[in-house]
């Protein structure tokens, strides 16, 4: 009994902080939007009547969806790749993914100015060989957020896919070789399926973290192709409208949530699929 | 035999090209001679790095952003490491819920977290900028030391600690002396990870920002909005190069894998 009151004073302190300065300010942003003298939703009638606020709505779910699906596309050989290499290159190749990971947003989404901009390198490339005869307007597109939110979250994809690669059983792969199947059917026979709760938590974390991305969609999608954190800041920053704002969070809370649980409920469908195949 | 395909090879090969390229292109930026961002640079010059230490808000912004990102480490340190204890120790009446209490700021947007902080601490409780910007750095890193040294309790064998209270050591000793050793990589892990994600965040301090109080990210991302020139691209390069201070540093003592 002794021993059970003093663990939970060890967890007090967090406990309390995390009600104070997280759970509060969120209420207190978040309880403007349901009362306006009496209890209503009117709000959020409103946010989902407007076609502007859709089509953000509707932007921020297609580019998330889009992201992830390159991501998984261009993340999965490579952490392939990388689980077939020798132990020296791989730390290497770990150390290339990795240090984009570490480094800062503001300074990866310059990067991305520098090459898509009207006088970028790539606009003077394609102009050196003659291939497009004006510079092209890449930047302050969806492309451009695109491109820059699949450089912010393909590291992530390929480490924890490469996570779950390395517990795979070598065994395994020789013995489907030793019976006959070519190296493309043991990768999607054997490996592929092995490795699905990886990608589908790896496809968790880019999609929720294209959802609610700030900066990229900040620098290279301008004006014109807000999403939904954008707009948050819009409404609070530039319009002082902190109600419409206090809107948006919860929507942002709400579909993060509900994603990651799709996620865990497809996974687990996966997980019960394995546990029947073993019985 | 594991065999290694061509066209497998060659996707891997361009995907690390395009992890590369970029940060190779704003490296490159970085020694030009003239004013505006070129590539590939005409002459070479360090000036851009001389304008860096001249630009007042990027000394100030780094200064804020040490000082943020190591307090409020250290502060998740000192409150996460006994409740990652105490939630991996199991005698915790609904530990799942209240893990994922701890957890919580990993499930709310960094946006929204500014947001909420700003509107509540800042503007209600007349709070300083620099103390919500302080809180907000504090809950994000929490999850991180929660997360981290939560699963290498997992791998603690706790009948170790509970020879050390048999052999007459109060809880408290023998979890300084038999525990903490045992986590202190994790530990180690879960301060990298928690100061790097802290130090490279953006949308909880996009709130957070007043007179005299800015990230350097913030200011860097300021900065670039109204002068697109090579100082910025000579300040990614020092911190790229702190990057891989950092990587060498958590390479020689856990190794990459384990942040990975």
């Amino acid at each position: 009994m002794k021993l059970k009151r003093n663990t939970m004073l060890l967890l007090l302190p967090g406990t309390v902080l995390l009600i104070l300065f997280l759970f509060l300010p969120l209420l207190s942003i978040l309880f403007p939007t349901f009362f306006n003298e009496a209890f209503t939703i009117g709000k959020y009638v409103e946010f989902f009547k407007d076609s502007y606020n859709l089509g953000i709505l509707w932007r921020t779910f297609k580019i998330s969806m889009i992201v992830t699906i390159i991501c998984v596309i261009l993340g999965v050989p490579t952490a392939y790749f990388m689980s077939l290499t020798s132990k020296r290159t791989r730390s290497l190749l770990l150390a290339v993914t990795l240090f984009p990971l570490l480094t800062n947003s503001v300074i990866r989404s310059f990067a991305w100015i520098t090459i898509l901009g009207k006088n970028g390198v790539l606009n003077s490339f394609l102009l050196s060989l003659n291939i497009i005869k004006e510079p092209v307007g890449l930047l302050y597109s969806e492309f451009a957020i695109i491109i820059g939110t699949v450089y912010l979250f393909l590291p992530i994809l390929i480490t924890t896919v490469l996570g779950v690669l390395d517990n795979i059983d070598g065994d395994l792969i020789e013995a489907a070789q030793t019976l006959g199947a070519n190296y493309f059917k043991s990768f999607t026979k054997v490996i592929l399926p092995l490795c699905i709760p990886g990608i589908l938590v790896g496809s968790m974390l880019v999609f929720t973290g294209t959802l609610t991305a700030y900066t990229t969609p900040q620098m290279l999608g301008g004006n014109k192709n807000m999403m939904l954190a954008t707009m948050l800041y819009q409404e609070a920053s530039a319009l002082g409208n902190w109600t419409n704002a206090g809107v948006i969070a919860l929507i942002m809370i709400v579909v993060t949530l509900l994603v990651m649980q799709i996620f865990n409920i497809i996974a687990n469908q996966f997980d019960k699929r394995g546990e029947d195949e073993n019985a | 035999m594991r065999k290694k395909n061509i066209w497998l090879t060659l996707m891997a090969s361009i995907v690390f090209i395009f992890l590369i390229i970029p940060l190779f292109i704003v490296v490159v930026t970085a020694f030009g001679e003239s004013p505006s961002i070129q590539f590939p640079i005409k002459g070479f010059s360090l000036q851009w790095f001389g304008e860096v230490f001249k630009t007042k808000s990027f000394m100030r912004g780094m200064k804020t952003s040490l000082f943020i990102s190591i307090w409020a480490t250290v502060a998740s340190i000192i409150i996460g490491v006994p409740a990652a204890y105490a939630l991996a120790r199991g005698t915790v009446k609904r530990r799942a819920l209240l893990k994922n209490v701890f957890l919580s700021p990993t499930f709310v947007p960094g946006i929204v977290i500014g947001f909420a902080l700003f509107q509540f601490l800042t503007i209600k409780l007349q709070m300083k900028i620099i103390t919500s910007l302080f809180l907000g750095h504090f809950l994000i890193s929490l999850p991180y030391i929660i997360r981290v040294v939560g699963s290498s309790l997992e791998h603690f064998d706790f009948s170790i600690e509970e020879a050390a209270w048999t052999l007459g050591c109060t809880k408290t000793k023998s979890f300084v002396k038999v525990v903490l050793p045992n986590i202190s990589s994790g530990i180690f892990a879960s301060f990298m990870l928690a100061f790097i994600n802290s130090f490279n965040n953006i949308p909880v301090s996009m709130f957070l920002s007043g007179p005299g109080v800015q990230t350097l990210p913030i200011a860097l991302m300021n900065h670039i909005e109204y002068n697109y020139d090579p100082t910025v691209s000579a300040m990614s390069v020092m911190l790229m190069l702190c990057t891989i201070l950092l990587m060498w540093v958590i390479e020689k003592t856990l190794g990459l894998a384990t942040i990975a």
